[in-house]
C-alpha cells in the first residue's frame, strides 16, 4: 500500500436552495417513527384492498377479459374496495346516514353513536392488556402472559361479581380489585421465578396461559359457578351491582373505557414521574448499571410483573363486568394476545398504546359491519391487523417502499434493532 | 490511502486524510478517542466504505466491499473489542471464516491440520497460544494473541492493531512491542492505533497524528511526549499528575482476610488485607483478571464474600446491599463504564442521579423531582466540564471521556468517606484523563479515602500514595510509588524479589 501524497481537492458543496416544500418534504421524509406507523397502516390497507378483490369471485371474473375491457374489472374492484372501507369506517366511527336520520327525527341518537360505542367497547380491555405488555417491556420483560393474566382477571372479577353480595358501588370496586389481584398473582409467579431462578418469563408466562385457560374451562362446569338453569358451559350472571355502568341499550360502551384512560394516565405517570418507573426503565435497558447504582433488579422484575399482571387482570375484569356478563370458556377472547400487538403498535408508550387499542377496536367494530354489509369476511380485519404489525416490525421495509431518507441507516440498524 | 473522507450524517469523521505505510514499517496512528483513527482503519479493512478518496495497495487501486476483500489484499486487523466466539476453542476461532476442509465436496472440518497451522504460526512469530483452550477461559492478553495469530494465519502483509495495549500489563505490552518489531523485520507492515505516547515512542518508525478527522502532523519517534500530546489535543497538556504529598488520617476502609469467588466459582480474591486511610490514594496495580474486579465488587456489595471482613470506619459492609453501601458514603466508578456505569438510553440528567433518584432533593419514594434533577444536571455539567449539547440528550451520544465525566460527577456529588475508582480513565481521551485525575486528587485532598484500581501502571504510579500489587487474588506487596517501574512490573507478573517475600502474603 504505497501511495503518493496528492493535494486533496476540496470541493465546496454548493448550498442547496431550500424551498418551503422541500423543507417540508425533508422533514416528512426524515421518517420519525410516527410516520412509519401511519405509513404501515396505509400499506396494510392497500394490501387489504388487493385481498378484498381476490377474495370476491364476482369481481375476479371481470378480470378474465381484463385486456379487452379493463374498465369493467377496475370499476367493479373500485366499487367493492370503496364499499368495504366505507363500511369499515361507518361501522367504527360514524355513519353519516344515521346522523342524518337522527337530525331528521327518523332515527335515534343511539343509532348515530352506535359505531363509536362499539369501537370503544372493543378497545377498553385492549388498553389494559396493551399497557400490561408495554410497561413490562419498558422494564425489559416480554410479558406473553397477558392472556393468562386477563383470563384469571375474568375469573376472579367474575366470581366476585356473582358469588359475593355487596352494596352497589362497593361491589363493583371489589370485583375490579379482585380482577387486578388475580392478574397480579398470575404476573407475580413468573416475576418471582425470573428474579429468583432466572427462569425466562416468555416460557413461564406461556405455560401459565394454558393453566389459566384450562382452569377457566374447568371452573365454569363446577357447581356454584355454573348457571343451574342452563345445560351448556356458562356461569351465573354477574349481579347488576357489580356491572360497569353503561350507556342505555343498544349502546354497549361502559365505564371501562374511562377506567382505561385513567389507567393510561397512571401508567404514564408511573413510568416517567415515579422512582419505580426510573428503576424499571434503568433495569429495562441496562440491568448491570441499575444493579451497580444500587437498584435491586430482582425486586424490580417481581414488582413489575405484579403490576403488568394486575393491568391485564383488570382488562379481563373490565371485559367480564362490562361487555360480557357471564363467564364462558372464551370470555377473554384474544384480548391478551391482541394486547401484545397493541403495545407494539403503540411503541410501548402509554398514550400510544391507548390510541393503538382504539384503532384495534375500530377495526374490529368496522369489520362487523363490513361482514354484514359488503359480505367480506371478518377475518380480513385480522389480516389487516397482522399486516400493520408486520410493517411496523420491519420499519426498514416501510422506509424503503416510501424511499424515506433514513432507510439506509435503518437497514444497517436492523441487526441491532431493539426489542421486538 | 489518499484523500479519504468519511461522513456520518453531519459529522465528518475523516476529512481528506492521506496516509502511506511502507513495507516493514511500524506506523503509529495517534489521536484522541473519537479523532477518527478507527474509522479510517475500518475503511482500510473494508468495514466501512469511504465517501471520497481511494485506497491503493502496492500502487494498485482497490475497493474493499468487505473485510474478505481486504484480507485477500493482504490486510488484517485486530480490533479493540475482540471478535472471538467465547465458546469456541482457540483453533476453532482462528479457523473461523477460513475453515480448512477435507473430504472434497463433503467438506469435513479438518481440525488436525487447523490445529497444526495454529501451532506453526504461533511458534514462527513467538506468540504462544494453546489451540485447545476455550477462548472464554483465556485472559484478555491471551485472547489478543489469538486475534493476532488469526490475522497472521491469513498471510497478511499489513496488520492493523486497534488500541492493542489497552488491556495488557507492562510486560505483556513489552512482549507485544517485541512481536511487532519482529513482524516488521520480516517485512510486514503494521499500523498501530493508540493514544499512549510512551508506546508510540518505543516502537513506531513514523507517527501520524489525527485530530478531529484531519491529519495534523507527522512526526518521528524522537519527538517529545509533550509535543505529541499537544499535537493530539490541540493545546498543551500536563501528563504528570500534579499533587501535594498526602496527609493521611485515620483508617477508613479495612479489608481483612477477604476471600471472594468469581462467577464460575473459582477463587478470585484469596485472602486480601488492605487498609485505605482518609486523605490518601491507595492504588491497586495488577494485570486485569487478578481479582481486582471481584475485590471491588465485594466491597460494593455486588458480589458475596466467602469469608473475611470489610469495614468502613469500623462498620461492617459484609452482607449490605449495594444501595446501603452507596448510602453509607461510598462513591464508585465501575470499571466497565458502558455496562455498569451509565444507562446509555437515559439522558445525562437521569444518569447524574442514577443512584440518588429516590432521595431528596431529587425525589422521594413515590415521586421524582424533575426540577431538582435538571438543576443538578446543569450544575454538574458546568462543574465537571461535560461537553454535551443539552443535559436532556442521551448519554450514549457522548464520547467516552464525557461519559466517564458523567459517572465521576455523579459519584462525587455527595459527601463521601470512600471513593473507589476502577479503571477511571479507560477509553478516555488525554484531555479528560487530566481532568479526571485532578478531580480524584481533589477528592483526596478533601479528606476522602480513595481506592484506585487500574491496569495502567502509569496511572497508578501517578495517582497513588501507596501501591498494592495484586497477583492471582493476593496482594503481593504494598510499595511506594517511587519504586522503580521494573520492580512493580515484575510484581504484577507474580515475581517477588527476595526483599518482598515477607510482605507477599
Amino acid at each position: 500500500m504505497t501511495t503518493e501524497v496528492a493535494p486533496p481537492e476540496k470541493k465546496e458543496e454548493e448550498p442547496k436552495r431550500e424551498t418551503f416544500i422541500s423543507l417540508f418534504l425533508q422533514n416528512l421524509w426524515s421518517a420519525n417513527t410516527v410516520t412509519v406507523t401511519f405509513l404501515s397502516i396505509f400499506l396494510a390497507l392497500v394490501i387489504g384492498a388487493v385481498l378484498i378483490v381476490i377474495s370476491d369471485s364476482q369481481v375476479l371474473s371481470y378480470f378474465e377479459y381484463f385486456t379487452s375491457r379493463p374498465s369493467d374489472a377496475l370499476n367493479a374492484s373500485w366499487d367493492l374496495i370503496s364499499q368495504a372501507y366505507a363500511d369499515l369506517f361507518k361501522g367504527a366511527i360514524f355513519d353519516p346516514a344515521a346522523f342524518q336520520a337522527w337530525f331528521d327525527g327518523t332515527g335515534t341518537w343511539q343509532a348515530a353513536f352506535g359505531p363509536i360505542s362499539e369501537t370503544l367497547t372493543y378497545a377498553a380491555p385492549l388498553v389494559f392488556t396493551g399497557l400490561s405488555v408495554a410497561i413490562a417491556f419498558r422494564g425489559g420483560l416480554f410479558n406473553i402472559g397477558g392472556q393468562g393474566q386477563a383470563v384469571i382477571g375474568c375469573v376472579t372479577g367474575g366470581v366476585v361479581g356473582f358469588a359475593v353480595g355487596l352494596p352497589v358501588g362497593l361491589h363493583l370496586l371489589v370485583a375490579l380489585l379482585a380482577g387486578f389481584l388475580g392478574g397480579a398473582l398470575w404476573g407475580f409467579l413468573p416475576g418471582l421465578l425470573k428474579a429468583r431462578t432466572g427462569a425466562h418469563e416468555v416460557i413461564t408466562t406461556i405455560m401459565l396461559n394454558y393453566i389459566a385457560t384450562l382452569f377457566l374451562s374447568w371452573l365454569i362446569l363446577q357447581n356454584g359457578v355454573r348457571d343451574p338453569d342452563r345445560t351448556d358451559a356458562i356461569s351465573k350472571t354477574i349481579e347488576s351491582s357489580a356491572q360497569l355502568p353503561a350507556l342505555p341499550s343498544p349502546l354497549r360502551v361502559h365505564l371501562g373505557i374511562v377506567l382505561a384512560v385513567v389507567a393510561t394516565a397512571v401508567v404514564a405517570w408511573l413510568l416517567n414521574k415515579s422512582p419505580f418507573g426510573f428503576e424499571l426503565r434503568a433495569v429495562g435497558v441496562n440491568p448491570p448499571a441499575a444493579k451497580t447504582a444500587g437498584m435491586s433488579v430482582a425486586k424490580t422484575y417481581t414488582l413489575l410483573m405484579v403490576i403488568a399482571g394486575g393491568l391485564a387482570g383488570l382488562g379481563g375484569a373490565v371485559q367480564v363486568l362490562g361487555t360480557a356478563d357471564k363467564l364462558t370458556a372464551q370470555v377473554a377472547g384474544n384480548i391478551g394476545f391482541d394486547g401484545l400487538l397493541v403495545a407494539l403498535l403503540g411503541r410501548n408508550k402509554p398514550w400510544g398504546t391507548l390510541l393503538a387499542a382504539i384503532l384495534y377496536g375500530a377495526l374490529r367494530a368496522g369489520g362487523n359491519l363490513m361482514q354484514v354489509d359488503a359480505g367480506i369476511s371478518l377475518e380480513l380485519v385480522t389480516v389487516l391487523q397482522a399486516l400493520i404489525v408486520i410493517f411496523i416490525a420491519a420499519p426498514a421495509l416501510v422506509k424503503a417502499i416510501f424511499q424515506l431518507r433514513a432507510a439506509r441507516s435503518a437497514r444497517l440498524g436492523t441487526t441491532m434493532a431493539k426489542g421486538w | 490511502m489518499r484523500g479519504i473522507t468519511k461522513r456520518f450524517g453531519d459529522l465528518v469523521a475523516n476529512d481528506h486524510i492521506d496516509i502511506t505505510v511502507e513495507p516493514g514499517e511500524v506506523h503509529a496512528l495517534l489521536g484522541e478517542n473519537g479523532a477518527g483513527k478507527s474509522t479510517l482503519m475500518n475503511q482500510l479493512y473494508g468495514l466501512l466504505q469511504p465517501d471520497e478518496g481511494e485506497i491503493l495497495v502496492d500502487g494498485e487501486k482497490k475497493v474493499f466491499r468487505s473485510p474478505r476483500d481486504a484480507i485477500a489484499a493482504g490486510i488484517g486487523m485486530v480490533h479493540q473489542h475482540f471478535m472471538l466466539v467465547p465458546v469456541f476453542t482457540v483453533a476453532e476461532n482462528i479457523a473461523l471464516g477460513a475453515e480448512e476442509v477435507r473430504g472434497g465436496p463433503l467438506g469435513f472440518l479438518d481440525r488436525r491440520r487447523n490445529r497444526k497451522d495454529v501451532l506453526e504460526t504461533s511458534q514462527r512469530y513467538g506468540l504462544p497460544v494453546d489451540p485447545d483452550a476455550l477462548v472464554e477461559n483465556l485472559p484478555v492478553g491471551a485472547q489478543q494473541r489469538v486475534e493476532i495469530v488469526k490475522a497472521l494465519t491469513r498471510d497478511v502483509d499489513l496488520l492493523i492493531l486497534d488500541e492493542p495495549t489497552a488491556v495488557l500489563t507492562p510486560q505483556e505490552t513489552d512482549e507485544l512491542l517485541a512481536v511487532m518489531r519482529s513482524l516488521a523485520e520480516t517485512g510486514k507492515s503494521i499500523v498501530f492505533i493508540t493514544h499512549k505516547l510512551r508506546e508510540v515512542k518505543a516502537i513506531a518508525d513514523r507517527i501520524t497524528v489525527i485530530r478531529r478527522g484531519r491529519t495534523v502532523g507527522t512526526a518521528t519517534p524522537d519527538t517529545s511526549e509533550d509535543e505529541l500530546a499537544a499535537l493530539m489535543v490541540g493545546r498543551d497538556v500536563s501528563l504528570e499528575v500534579a499533587k501535594e504529598p498526602a496527609q493521611p488520617q485515620g483508617e477508613v476502609l479495612e479489608v481483612a482476610g477477604l476471600i471472594v469467588d468469581d462467577d464460575r466459582g473459582v477463587r478470585a480474591v484469596d485472602g486480601v488485607d488492605l487498609t485505605v486511610r482518609a486523605g490518601e490514594v491507595l492504588g491497586i496495580a495488577g494485570v486485569q483478571g487478578n481479582g481486582q474486579t471481584e475485590l471491588v465488587e465485594a466491597i460494593m456489595g455486588l458480589r458475596p464474600a466467602r469469608s473475611g471482613t470489610i469495614q468502613l470506619e469500623g462498620e461492617s459492609l459484609i452482607g449490605k446491599s449495594t444501595k446501603q453501601v452507596l448510602r453509607s458514603g461510598v462513591g464508585y466508578v465501575p470499571e466497565d463504564r458502558s455496562l455498569d456505569g451509565v444507562v446509555k438510553d437515559f439522558s445525562v440528567a437521569e444518569n447524574l442521579v442514577l443512584d440518588m433518584y429516590d432521595r431528596p432533593p431529587y425525589g422521594s419514594a413515590f415521586k421524582l423531582n424533575p426540577k431538582a434533577i435538571a438543576v443538578n444536571a446543569a450544575e454538574r455539567v458546568e462543574q465537571f466540564d461535560i461537553r454535551v449539547s443539552s443535559p436532556q440528550s442521551a448519554v450514549g451520544n457522548l464520547s467516552g471521556g464525557n461519559q466517564q465525566k458523567v459517572v465521576v460527577a455523579r459519584e462525587m456529588s455527595r459527601p463521601l468517606r470512600l471513593f473507589i475508582a476502577a479503571q477511571p480513565t479507560r477509553g478516555v481521551d488525554v484531555g479528560s484523563i487530566e481532568f479526571i485525575h485532578k478531580q480524584i486528587i481533589h477528592e483526596r485532598d478533601n479528606g476522602t479515602a480513595v481506592l484506585v484500581v487500574s491496569s495502567e501502571l502509569d496511572e497508578v504510579v501517578g495517582l497513588a500514595d501507596r501501591i498494592a500489587v495484586m497477583y492471582r487474588g493476593r496482594v503481593l506487596a504494598i510499595v511506594s510509588p517511587d519504586t522503580p517501574r521494573e520492580e512493580i512490573g515484575l510484581l504484577m507478573a507474580g515475581i517477588t524479589g527476595t526483599n518482598d517475600e515477607e510482605d507477599g502474603q
